[in-house]
């Protein structure tokens, strides 16, 4: 006997918990929730999934970013349960164990970050428009981030990052605007 | 910030989705949830039963019918019409409003028919209805009713949906000559409500306007259909004082509230140089010269 045992707390509640199923990062996960939690807390504290960041919780900012069917949506303003039978990347789901993303490398090549709280929402959003568009000109990046609030970087290295990676993705070697960042190359 | 609870039931059918809002006392229909989901997190909305639709089929299209007419299904997101290729040769006014309504991410879940009915004074499709004399289809346990839009939205955040029926379509009628338009709108930001927004339709016979629409957003209690702008530019050719003379006559039709956004006589003056600016691009050549 322990000190401690927590225990289940009966309710009186007659909403009853939902059992969901979805692929996420290509792995199949369940869970039983209450159909009020949202998609954004289901993946950090459910799945411990905490790459996906919650900034405003008021469907403005874009931190909260995963692609849901490969559509960018905020996690916070959709329901766990709506994604039942759903496929859901985060930003986990975007390295291999040997590799970065190039969308990954992009930022860290750019300097695409400052603080890196926006960061996991950018990129996912990133990567939304590179799979439906793999050449965007400027214009469409940052069309296509444009629901993405960054409050360090002022975006510019964010939208070389995206434009790196496309390159990249596109089997071209990127233009490295930082080469000569480091000094005495 | 969570909701208060509810339960949560996702038909695969209208006729059960009707079944459920009928069988359950303050259920509520969700499609992209985009401004529903906001105000329960807010708990400005606590409905006991939420009935989600996003599972029955056949309603995510959208194209124009063999009348003429244009359809909207209940589940075809913004990005949808954002992304159409063929929208644009239909319903300008609706192709040029959609990359304007909120923000890329809010535009792939949200809904066109579930904007309409959230019936926000400042929502950009509601102006663009207003404009183009849409309606809704309602379907009901006792069959479907057609209802024009300036009656289906009866205040601002309320409809005259019953309690049991659902939005199933928005229909815009068939043009009576050559359809042209467009939606302006200025935010301070993306994903902003609009400072102010106009909505334009436009039905031209050769260079004469056979009948016109004027939507403006988020400058009035309601969406305000500016009739007597409409009123002066039908039989015209667009001439520069015409043009003026509907700018002028749109303005006066506004009653905007200073705000954060601007003073009333900025948001009147936005929507003067917007309907100025809307005409101008349909303005045939000639009157240009003249």
């Amino acid at each position: 006997m322990t000190l401690f045992e927590e225990v289940p707390v009966t309710t009186t509640d007659d909403i009853p918990v939902r059992r969901v199923e979805m692929r996420v990062n290509g792995e199949t996960r369940a869970a039983n929730i209450e159909p009020r939690l949202l998609l954004a807390h289901l993946i950090r504290n459910g799945l411990q999934l905490t790459g996906t960041h919650t900034g405003c919780d008021t469907t403005n900012c874009g931190a909260c970013t995963v692609l849901f069917d490969g559509q960018p949506v905020k996690s916070c303003t959709v329901f766990a349960v709506q994604a039942d039978g759903h496929d859901i990347t985060t930003v986990e789901g975007l390295a291999t164990a040997s590799e970065l993303h190039p969308i990954q490398e992009g930022f860290k090549d750019e300097h695409g970050l400052q603080c890196g709280f926006c960061t996991p929402g950018m990129m996912l959003s990133a990567k939304a428009l590179l799979d439906e568009n793999p050449n965007p000109t400027e214009d469409e990046v940052r069309w296509a981030l444009s629901g993405n609030l960054c409050r360090c970087t002022g975006y510019q290295n964010i939208v070389k990052a995206v434009l790196w990676a496309a390159e990249k993705m596109r089997g071209g070697a990127p233009a490295d605007a930082s080469a000569d960042d480091g000094g005495d190359a | 910030m969570f909701p208060s609870r509810f339960d949560y039931k996702s038909p695969t059918s209208l006729e059960e989705a009707i079944s459920l809002l009928a069988a359950n006392e303050d259920a509520k229909v969700l499609a992209g949830g985009q401004s529903l989901i906001p105000m329960m997190k807010l708990r400005f909305a606590a409905p006991a039963v939420l009935v989600d639709i996003n599972n029955i089929p056949g309603l995510d299209g959208h194209g124009a019918q063999s009348d003429g007419s244009y359809r909207i299904g209940a589940l075809v997101r913004h990005a949808d019409l954002e992304k159409s290729s063929t929208l644009g040769d239909h319903q300008p006014t609706i192709a040029a409003a959609a990359p304007l309504v909120a923000d890329p991410i809010v535009r792939t879940r949200g809904t066109f028919v579930g904007s309409v009915c959230h019936a926000d004074p400042q929502g950009d499709w509601a102006s663009c209805m207003v404009a183009l004399g849409g309606s809704i289809v309602a379907q009901g346990p006792n069959g479907r009713r057609t209802i024009a839009v300036d009656e289906f939205v009866s205040g601002p955040f309320q409809t005259v949906l019953a309690a049991d029926e659902i939005a199933v379509e928005a229909v815009i009628p068939p043009a009576s000559g050559t359809r042209k338009g467009g939606y302006l709108k200025l935010e301070r930001r993306v994903g902003d409500f609009a400072t102010a927004g106009v909505a334009l339709s436009l039905e031209m016979s050769g260079s004469t306007v056979a009948k016109a629409g004027i939507g403006l957003t988020g400058v009035g209690s309601s969406t305000i259909s500016a009739t007597e702008a409409s009123a002066v530019l039908v039989g015209s050719s667009l001439d520069d004082a015409t043009i003026a003379a509907a700018a002028e006559a749109a303005a006066a039709a506004t009653s905007p509230r200073s705000d954060h956004r601007g003073s009333a006589d900025y948001k009147r003056h936005i929507v003067a140089t917007f309907v100025r600016r809307l005409l101008a691009q349909h303005q045939p050549v000639e009157a240009k010269v003249a």
